[in-house]
């Protein structure tokens, strides 16, 4: 990809003094070590409210959907509020591993396994709530397109809620896909560590045969590229249709035409928001600090920030265009948004969404952990609230004034809403403990032009292999995984060696050239070069990272200057220029 | 440094001559009374006589033998017509105008993206940007005239500034608050105010930057440019309102300042890439290399998928819903503008997605600069599908005035730019993300 070449003013994306063996056991070590005892604590709760939850569907299922607090006036509630809101969530996933993977964004590399993880959780999620509002679960695959004579008529094709079938299963089995094909490196990297056999078979299996060939990579890279271009326009997509489900209706305060990028856009919110509020958590249980740091928090919230004032913006856009239509009963669905009834969600949705991120703009308040924190869960709860107020406040008053009614939550709405809850974490932490949270193959690409020992020993203008007293042999035979970092250095230091390895000038015979054609050498440099020996291009040339270390020990002057302007590499052209 | 080679401007100055001349003819040519326009009508538009005859047979057949009625009929449609006709070298002039106008805001609208995002591949082209940007002055000042003349009544491009139009129409007497010509004139101001100061202030910033020793310039215009997106965010979409939407006073769409943001946004990138691709085939940028080619052919692409997605999004949404005041707005661009309307789409869409796809070709210079002119002349066809059906309706062609206007305006956008493209080096010196734009690889 990229070139490894990074500007100087760019701040480390792997924080301390990590090695590729070090970024290993890092993210190893959730995995193979054990539970402690607040993961327990959660991991109950969640379990409870996900037995709840299940409850209350069996109750759903076996009594019918009036269980629910629908009425004939607000026959959509918390169903679809809890659909879609969960839908919105998924997609910071794919954002994170597919567009930001176009746009060669380093930072989502410490985060994109679980935003993806999180996607699928929550589209599992999401997906449950259409099956359980059919009433008769049992006949789901009817809206599967099924020919005419297996008993009933395809469903009607013209429905955005069937587009939504689609969509979702889409998005669903790219999505694991995509994931996949990211853990198999990882889960091979656990294979290899394994000690007792169960776990090594059950990793083996996960990981496919991976065997970290060439090939393997090389196949690993084209096939992230395909998906990653795949998963862009799904990412789009799925929530665009989501919002079709109310756009194609001429229901006032649901057909606007700002609908699906404002949904998308919203989406994207409220993903990032649940990200940074899962990994919040995680960083600090999993020890992974110094993997996901202040600055990718930082910059989740510059997302929130400019994708909740994108939200912001279409809010502003239906107000102005439902007055500027003229259309009474536009103007009066948004009136009565703000002040009818349901104000409080409305408001809700506004200080939520709108104002909470504009903290964001303060490089303190972004860069604060717990503030981060307490607003990714505003902003979760502003966007559940957006969902209901588009849904429940366009429908309680319709055209009619004798039918207008108000929607208030059955304990099995709530029931179900907290079970799906409990469900996502039981999810996440079971996915926590057994997978590589962080994509460890990625995080090592970039190690070396953004990790922090290596900025700082490019900054020395030391060598980048240097290898530092940690990391010792005591692993050194499993590890397949681990690059072979390179041990042998030179570290006599006098001239003569530097010119047998790059030949010396004979004025008899060569002529010198004008050094100060290479960028980096300046009339200085060139002077105390020519006191060295060094004349030609063809000298130069053949300075590899040896020689540029003998040069800087020689000359005391700008160290690691050689090797960042590739004087070799400028002077083979300059040589063959002439 | 770049010198502006006197044959490119020759050929601008030739083109502006040329196209204003067209002009000229266009303005010449409009009928100034009813007979004249029945006349124009019928003797050069087979076509429309057609379509003509179609409907006077309609009021016929649906006329209950009124006499009277009819003829009055037949009387403002005659007059309709003559303001139609009136309108359109104005309408000509105005698009294409606001088109070369858009491309400057859309390469600015970009050149603030990778600013506030801190891209690393992107500095090395900044001064191709800002020479881009550079229009934004006399583009702007020349929309603003447009828009000023139309206030003054000197044409009928926006029907809402017509007192008795608003007199009779209870839905514009609704809107008045915010459609009315001071108001409207006010706006124009800030917005255009906004975006050259932002211009100016970048510029100034960037040019300081290649000379001075720390990255406080540098630091300044991050924030400035953050500033400016939030104000763009915002007065892209009311100006598109004003400026485009409201020639159609009674038809609404809320996705609309968005879609023309992707319209804008694609044809400013295209723009920064043909002029890139030039430059580099007279040697200039040397350090520009195919992967900076092909990183601006892919946002071609990409941007070109996102404009469809806006298009169908605002069209299928429209159509499905089928609710006649705004359905209004397609049946007139699908029964008069198939051509144009459904070309765009294949100009904008399908030819884009086809040509671009490979990665390879998104490197081969000429590939991107054929790929790019047909997306121009698509957004181009964008821009006309937007404001020709509501200001000359079914008397647009694609004649002397229009063509007239695009030569003119190409030539001072030519001229401008790269006059701009002069002032300074065209490399960036002190930009401290401009070695990781040297050793950009793809």
């Amino acid at each position: 990809m990229a070139s490894h070449y990074e500007a100087p003013i760019r701040k480390p994306l792997v924080l301390g003094d990590k090695g590729y063996h070090d970024v290993t056991v890092d993210i190893a070590a959730p995995v193979e070590g054990r539970a402690n005892r607040q993961w327990w604590i959660v991991f109950s709760i969640s379990l409870a409210a996900f037995l709840w939850g299940i409850g209350c569907i069996v109750y759903t299922i076996s009594t019918g959907i009036g269980s629910w607090g629908l009425n004939k006036t607000v026959n959509w509630a918390w169903d679809i509020t809890n659909f879609v809101w969960w839908v919105g969530i998924g997609h910071a996933g794919t954002l994170i591993s597919a567009v930001l993977l176009l746009f060669r964004q380093k930072w989502r590399m410490a985060i994109n396994r679980s935003a993806e993880a999180m996607t699928i959780f929550s589209v599992i999620q999401a997906g449950l709530f259409p099956i359980i509002h059919m009433g008769r679960p049992w006949l789901a695959y009817w809206v599967l397109p099924i020919p005419n004579q297996f008993g009933s008529l395809w469903v009607n094709f013209n429905s955005p809620l069937l587009w939504d079938v689609f969509a979702i299963s889409t998005y669903l089995s790219v999505s694991l896909v995509f994931w996949w094909t990211g853990l198999l490196p990882d889960f091979a990297m656990i294979r290899d560590r394994a000690v007792l056999p169960f776990q090594k078979k059950i990793y083996s299996l996960l990981s496919f045969g991976w065997t970290g060939r060439a090939k393997d990579w090389q196949r690993f890279e084209e096939v992230s590229l395909v998906l990653a271009g795949l998963a862009t326009p799904l990412v789009l997509s799925v929530h665009t249709i989501v919002s079709f489900d109310f756009a194609t209706s001429v229901i006032p305060g649901w057909h606007t035409t700002i609908f699906p990028p404002y949904f998308v856009a919203g989406a994207v919110f409220s993903g990032f928001a649940m990200v940074n509020t899962l990994l919040i958590i995680m960083r600090k249980v999993c020890s992974l600090e110094a993997y996901i740091t202040v600055q990718h928090i930082e910059l989740m919230n510059i997302v929130i920030m400019i994708t909740g004032s994108i939200v912001g913006c279409a809010y502003i856009t239906e107000l102005f265009m439902a007055w500027y239509s003229g259309v009474e009963y536009e103007q009066y669905a948004f009136l009565n948004r703000a002040t009818g009834p349901y104000w409080w969600a409305y408001w809700a949705m506004m200080s939520c969404n709108v104002f909470s991120p504009q903290f964001m703009w303060f490089k303190k308040l972004r860069t604060s952990i717990m503030f981060s924190f307490f607003i990714s869960i505003i902003v979760n709860i502003g966007m559940w609230f957006e969902r209901f107020v588009i849904i429940v406040t366009s429908l309680h008053r319709d055209y009619l004034p004798s039918s207008w009614s108000m929607f208030s939550p059955t304990f099995i709405d709530i029931g179900t809403f907290i079970g799906t809850v409990g469900f996502f974490f039981l999810l996440f932490l079971l996915y926590a403990r057994t997978f590589p949270v962080i994509a460890q193959a990625e995080v090592k690409t970039i190690l070396k032009s953004s990790g922090e020992r290596y900025k700082k020993l490019r900054e020395a203008g030391k060598p980048l292999y240097q290898i530092s007293g940690t990391t010792t042999v005591k692993e050194a035979t499993a590890k397949g995984e681990d690059k072979v970092e390179e041990t042998s250095e030179d570290t006599s230091k006098d001239v003569s060696s530097l010119l047998d390895s790059i030949g010396t000038f004979d004025a008899s015979k060569d002529t010198a050239d004008d050094l100060k054609k290479v960028k980096g050498i300046g009339p200085q440099m060139e002077k105390t070069l020519n006191q060295i020996g060094i004349f030609t291009f063809a000298q130069v040339s053949r300075m590899t990272e040896k020689e540029y270390n003998l040069l800087d020990s020689i000359t005391k002057s700008f160290p690691g200057r050689a090797q960042r302007d590739d004087w070799a590499g400028q002077a083979k052209q300059l040589n063959n220029n002439q | 440094m770049y010198t502006f080679s006197s044959r490119l401007k020759i050929a601008s100055i030739i083109l502006m001559v040329v196209g204003a001349l067209g002009i000229g003819v266009g303005f010449m040519s409009a009928p100034g009374t009813i007979e004249e326009a029945k006349a124009m009508v019928a003797s050069h538009n087979d076509g429309h006589g057609d379509t003509h005859t179609d409907e006077t047979e309609h009021v016929v057949s649906e006329g209950h033998g009124e006499e009277a009625q009819d003829e009055s009929h037949d009387a403002a449609h005659d007059e309709h017509v003559l303001h139609q006709l009136q309108n359109k070298p104005w309408a000509a002039l105005y698009v294409a105008a606001f088109f070369f106008f858009m491309i400057a805001l859309g390469a600015l609208a970009f050149y603030a993206v990778q600013r506030a995002s801190q891209a690393g591949w992107a500095p090395l082209l900044f001064r191709v940007m800002e020479g881009i940007t550079a229009y934004l002055v006399p583009g702007g000042i020349i929309v603003f005239v447009i828009l000023v003349l139309s206030v003054m009544h000197m044409n009928h491009l926006f029907v809402w500034m017509d007192a008795d139009v608003v007199a009779h129409d209870k839905l514009l007497q609704g809107k008045a608050g915010f459609l009315n010509p001071t108001f409207f004139l006010v706006r124009a101001a800030i917005f255009l105010g906004g975006w050259i100061f932002y211009r100016e202030i970048s510029r100034r910033l960037s040019i300081k930057q290649d000379e001075s020793d720390d990255n406080s310039n540098f630091k300044k215009n991050f924030k400035w440019s953050a500033g400016f997106l939030v104000f763009y965010l915002i007065s892209e979409s009311m100006m598109s309102w004003d400026w485009i939407m409201s020639v159609d006073p009674h038809w609404f769409s809320t996705l609309f300042g968005w879609y023309v943001f992707a319209s804008m946004f694609v044809s400013g990138i295209t723009v920064i890439a043909m002029v890139t691709i030039y430059l580099k085939s007279k040697d200039y940028l040397p350090e520009v290399n195919d992967s900076h080619i092909h990183d601006l052919a892919k946002f071609m692409f990409g941007i070109s998928i996102f404009w469809t997605y806006l298009w169908f999004s605002q069209f299928m949404l429209i159509w499905y819903s089928n609710i006649p005041e705004e359905v209004t707005y397609f049946v007139t661009r699908i029964e008069d503008f198939k051509l144009p309307f459904f070309g765009m789409v294949v100009m904008n869409f399908v030819l884009p997605f086809l040509l671009l796809m490979n990665s390879d070709y998104k490197r081969i210079n000429w590939f991107v600069i054929m790929s790019g002119i047909i997306i121009l002349a698509g957004h181009y066809m964008d821009v006309f599908n937007m404001i020709m059906p509501s200001t000359v309706g079914d008397q647009w062609s694609i004649g002397i005035p229009e063509i007239g206007a695009i030569l003119f305006f190409a030539g001072l956008f030519i001229f401008w730019v790269f006059r701009a493209l002069t002032k300074v080096p065209l490399q960036p010196k002190r930009n401290p993300f401009i070695e990781e734009s040297r050793h950009f690889h793809y």
